[in-house]
């Protein structure tokens, strides 16, 4: 089925897409990839009556290396993402995730920007955003500013942005000293996962966890930011007891609910499961530069 | 609704129309320049058999707006070869019974088609890899990864044109 009809709108610039946003308020959204927007405007569980396109804006197409972060551009493909040896590099868990989400042409197409913008429960990227302290870069006509990825994400479908903001930028930290791990439970290739954990760790020089950031995929209205199992390995060795208390209160934080992929009890479950491998993975990983 | 204009390369060829700012990729290939090759299966993202080239890149055409590939190089099954010239995938295909009904075969040789472009020389996991949006109902998977790691052997030596015997 085709989208119902919509006025088309191709900005050059930021600045332009945002003032086209407060013209046409609620009416509108904004179209990166359309990998998640297309699909629902097909199938008319959104009908908006303008499409502002940003794929025509130039300048937010990159990934650079700035020392303590990979800055990467909203409109950076996801299959970008996945063969990047820069990414692979200095932040091999956002290559790892890259390389799980959906399937290689969906990758084609969709972006990092829109994926973090429609802020699906079960989309994968925001939970290593969450994990790994990102920064999103947000810009109107009137500027720009940084908002925590830990703040960005306030409800399904829900993120911290203004009608008239556009994510431009996630600056994703990196450094010799951090390991990182995406683990996705999924039923069949290129499915929504049924579980998803992705643990960062800043490993200090005795062996010790100096700060943690763990992050659930799938198991609440939004992406779950596991607080209490960070703090059960910060300061401490990651060995097989403390692993499985911090796998342990991930379950007990998580928020899932019964559907197609799962009961709630089986979810939770799950999550203890793949978080014990999530961080097992992250330690055993070679520093990431 | 106002029609606007898009023009992009469709298999090295200027196109352009007035259409309607809804219309998605596929349709504009289908039904404004009767590029029947590419094929509407699921129309949800999930089959595959709507896959086109988008600059190089596979991209599957139900889900991408005709007015996202302004500009751009589109190409499609009908690009790659003629029924007396057929691309060494499609010969690979032939050859190793890589189709049964057919349906999802324009798909799965353009996806396979930007592996062997980057990859000339796939292992059966990148193959398996690079095909997993792509779906066969006919449940041929064993001969279409066999087809593409033939294929990459007929690429190698540069064999196009006709299988010998065919009508």
């Amino acid at each position: 089925m085709n989208p119902k009809p919509f006025e088309y709108h191709a900005p050059k610039s930021v600045a332009e897409a945002s003032s086209l946003a407060e013209k046409y308020g609620t009416d509108a959204k904004f179209l990166a990839g359309g990998q998640s927007l297309i699909p629902l405007m097909k199938l008319r569980l959104l009908s908006p009556s303008h499409l502002i396109d940003l794929g025509r804006i130039p300048g937010l197409s990159y990934i650079r290396d700035e020392g303590h972060d990979l800055a990467i551009g909203a409109l950076v493909r996801m299959g970008e993402i996945a063969r990047s040896d820069l990414v692979r590099r200095h932040c091999p868990i956002l290559s790892q995730c890259a390389h799980q989400i959906a399937d290689p042409l969906v990758r084609n197409m969709g972006t990092i920007g829109g994926n973090l913008s429609h802020a699906d429960p079960t989309n994968d990227m925001p939970a290593v955003m969450v994990a790994a302290g990102a920064s999103i870069v947000a810009a109107s006509g009137g500027g720009s500013r940084v908002i925590p990825a830990g703040d960005f994400f306030v409800d399904t479908f829900t993120t911290a942005l203004k009608g008239t903001e556009v994510l431009v930028e996630v600056k994703v930290p990196i450094g010799p000293t951090r390991r990182g791990a995406y683990l996705k439970l999924e039923r069949q290739a290129g499915d929504f996962g049924i579980v998803g954990v992705a643990a960062v760790l800043e490993m200090s020089s005795d062996g010790r966890c100096a700060a943690a950031g763990i992050a659930l995929t799938g198991v609440g209205p939004t992406v779950v930011k596991a607080a209490r199992a960070g703090e059960i390995l910060k300061g401490a060795k990651p060995d097989k007891n403390v692993i499985d208390r911090a796998s342990r209160a991930a379950a007990e934080e998580a928020q899932p609910s019964g559907d197609l992929r799962g009961s709630a009890e089986y979810k939770r479950a799950m999550v203890e499961t793949m978080t014990a491998r999530a961080i097992q993975a992250a330690v055993r990983r070679q520093a990431e530069r | 609704m106002t029609k606007v204009r898009v023009s992009m390369e469709v298999n090295e060829q200027m196109r352009d129309a007035q259409i309607e700012p809804r219309m998605l990729l596929v349709s504009f290939l289908r039904e404004e320049l009767g590029l029947t090759g590419t094929h509407v299966g699921c129309e949800t993202t999930n089959c595959g058999a709507c896959t086109v080239l988008l600059d190089g890149r596979g991209v599957k055409s139900c889900t991408v707006l005709a007015l996202q590939a302004e500009g751009k190089k589109v190409t499609t099954i009908e690009g790659i070869g003629t029924a007396e010239n057929l691309n060494p995938i499609q010969l690979a295909f032939w050859e190793k019974h890589g189709l049964q009904c057919g349906f999802c075969t324009p798909g799965m040789i353009l996806a396979s088609y930007e592996l062997l472009e980057v990859d000339p020389d796939p292992d059966e996991k990148a193959i398996r890899e690079a095909l997993s949006g792509n779906l066969c109902r006919c449940t041929g998977y064993v001969n279409i990864i066999k087809s593409v790691k033939y294929a990459a052997k007929l690429r190698k030596k540069g064999v196009r044109g006709m299988k010998k015997g065919a009508a």
